[in-house]
């Protein structure tokens, strides 16, 4: 979705009680971010969130960044440094997470994974496909996983489901973007398009946004 | 996704980011950047680099594809590291022959303004900049469309000299002899 650079139409502040809201359905789509979402509101550290709209060809969507002021051991917080961290976009139907987000908390997120030969096409922007999951390197979920591999889970996605994708013999995801269709389908089917709702890949327009 | 337990308590990992691509350095070698970044990644976190490139681990990436796909990866990054070179060798030249002019204007008898064109081509974002130039200089300081298409920053007062200093002084990529200063009449005057 964010294949060619995206262009910022504007950037205002989120009022604390929007951002209760977002907060509030972070956590619905996203349990697993619980103990993490006070950290990553920056909260002790007067984290101020902000939404910046991104201009598409042909409509534009919020994206939410935290801006914040790290303190020293004092609990003083330092001047100058304030830092800027990029938390979540919003398409029409889902709320979902930028890959640094997903970088620092890998395990909140449903992930699958692709197998190494598809990695340069998702990197360049193409439409993921099934095979690249279903072929041998690449993981669905899975009963008979074991050891490393069950972080890939055992129970099935729905369709719509935000998820992230990692990549064989790579430690940080590479994707993150909503389900086309079901894994149960798509193990059977073995053909078309898993993910085409709203994805965002590292490198993209969204990506090397600069966020200051 | 398996284990709640385990990962609610795992603190936030933090993550090495490329200098030279931006991408997590173990994706370098799909940025056309490549060489690059490799040498980056030596410099700056060694550790690392003997992870990633490592020779098992390039033998590693080899062996899990066929012979047909890896040759056709070859020609694909080959490709992209042809297109990003072009892209910076003309970058590099575009650089070197362009100017920045800063220009100073009579805006009413002895009253100036100071225009600075051509800062966008040192890949800077010349609304940070004028916005800088207003902290700077304490004036009024705003980007302004030209005729000719483009923009440059309009800064209110006589401050040429003052801001070539400045602009050497904090922008260190641009090179002295491409800064110039010109005075430029009041068009009025000559037409009268």
């Amino acid at each position: 979705m964010f294949k060619k650079d995206v262009a910022i139409a504007g950037k205002t502040n989120v009022k604390s009680s929007v951002q209760r809201k977002i907060r509030e359905r972070i956590l619905e789509t996203y349990p697993l971010l619980e103990p993490h979402i006070d950290t990553l509101m920056h909260k002790s550290e007067k984290g101020q969130m902000e939404s910046i709209s991104i201009r598409l060809s042909d409509r534009s969507l919020p994206f939410y960044i935290i801006k914040y002021t790290p303190k020293d051991s004092d609990g003083e917080p330092i001047k100058g440094t304030s830092k800027i961290e990029p938390l979540f976009y919003e398409t029409k139907d889902h709320l979902i997470p930028h890959l640094k987000l997903v970088h620092k908390y890998p395990d909140c997120f449903y992930r699958l994974r692709v197998d190494r030969g598809a990695i340069r096409f998702v990197l360049s922007g193409a439409t993921l496909m099934a095979p690249g999951l279903t072929s041998e390197g690449g993981r669905l979920p899975s009963e008979d996983f074991e050891g490393e591999d069950e972080r890939f889970g055992d129970v099935d996605l729905e369709r719509g489901l935000v998820v992230v994708v990692e990549a064989e013999g790579k430690e940080n995801a590479c994707l993150v973007g909503a389900l086309k269709v079901g894994t149960a389908k798509l193990r059977e089917e073995k053909k078309g398009p898993a993910i085409e709702d709203g994805w965002h890949y590292v490198g993209d327009g969204l990506w090397k946004l600069p966020l200051d | 996704m398996a284990d709640v337990e385990s990962s609610t308590s795992a603190p936030a990992r933090d993550v090495v980011y490329c200098g030279v691509c931006t991408l997590p350095p173990e994706y370098c070698e799909f940025g056309g950047t490549t060489k690059k970044c490799e040498e980056w990644l030596n410099a700056n976190h060694s550790d690392l680099h003997a992870k990633i490139y490592s020779e098992d681990a390039v033998t590693a990436n080899l062996s899990t594809l066929s012979v047909k796909a890896q040759e056709r990866a070859e020609k694909d990054a080959q490709k992209k590291a042809a297109k990003a070179e072009t892209l910076e060798a003309r970058e590099a030249e575009k650089r070197a022959s362009s100017k920045v002019l800063i220009k100073r204007i009579e805006r009413n008898k002895r009253k100036y303004v100071t225009c600075i064109q051509g800062l966008e081509n040192f890949g800077m974002d010349i609304k940070k900049i004028a916005k800088e130039f207003g902290k700077k200089f304490a004036t009024g300081s705003s980007v302004t469309k030209i005729p000719g298409g483009g923009e440059e920053i309009t800064v209110q007062g006589d401050l040429a000299y003052d801001i070539e200093e400045f602009v050497l002084e904090t922008y260190k990529d641009i090179p002295e002899d491409n800064v110039e200063v010109i005075e430029e009449k009041k068009k009025k005057s000559a037409a009268g």
